[in-house]
């Protein structure tokens, strides 16, 4: 990929979803996407919220929001 | 595309999970696939060894024909609880299994556990399984690996 290319933000939403859903779709967005691209993942698993920054870390990619509205969590991911 | 994954945010990230699957009930194949799909879904590799009972689930049409490990009551227990798991949204183990085959997780079945119980190959999803082993196999799978666990 070059510089300047578009860079695609990519949503999934697993609201409604339980363990292990939201992480592994997470990780399926996130082997999909290029590098560069923005992953968005939007759900309501409490635990998840907490897991998908964990499983990011360990993945070497850097969390770039966790925002709360209600109880749905939304949390963007740089590839 | 695994070479680009290996490189930013990929597989192999380092960490792997080998976990023998003993026990063909329900609950503890949902156990070791949920880990399986953990692993992957954090950059760790991942391999099942399905064994034994475990071995029975990877029939045509055996996945998710287990019973309950403690209640089952003919049927009533297992029934009242995939209830439950419909209610709480719990996916079914063929989609779990999917998903761990599409990240890339790895299926090994015992060869000893198909000559005992008279199992061949045109019986089982061949589709899912990555390799037929024994002990061996297990062993060199495990013996780097950074989880291993016997379900």
């Amino acid at each position: 990929m070059e510089w300047g290319d578009n860079i695609t933000k990519i949503e999934i939403d697993v609201r409604g979803q339980t363990c292990p859903v939201p992480l592994v779709e997470c990780r399926k967005a996130l082997r999909k996407a290029s590098p560069g691209d923005e992953v968005v993942v939007i759900g309501t698993h409490q635990a998840s919220k907490k897991e998908i920054p964990m499983a990011c870390e360990s993945l070497g990619l850097d969390v770039l929001a966790v925002e709360d509205k209600g109880n749905e969590w939304k949390i963007r991911i740089r590839r | 595309m695994e070479d680009k994954d290996t490189q930013v945010g990929g597989d192999h990230m380092g960490g792997k999970a080998v976990i023998v699957v003993h026990s063909g009930d329900m609950d503890k194949i949902y156990s070791a696939l949920i880990i399986g799909n953990g692993a992957l879904s954090m950059g760790l590799d991942s391999s099942l060894y399905f064994t034994f009972w475990g071995l029975q689930r990877l029939k045509i049409g055996g996945l998710e024909a287990g019973p309950l490990s403690k209640m089952h009551m003919l049927g009533l227990g297992k029934w009242m609880v995939k209830k439950r798991m419909k209610k709480a949204n719990v996916v079914s183990l063929e989609k779990l299994m999917q998903d761990y085959k599409e990240l890339g997780g790895r299926i090994i079945a015992c060869e000893m556990t198909m000559e005992i119980m008279g199992i061949k190959k045109e019986e089982l999803c061949t589709d899912w399984i990555d390799e037929y082993g024994a002990v061996g196999t297990y062993i060199h799978e495990a013996k780097d690996a950074s989880i291993t666990l016997f379900i």
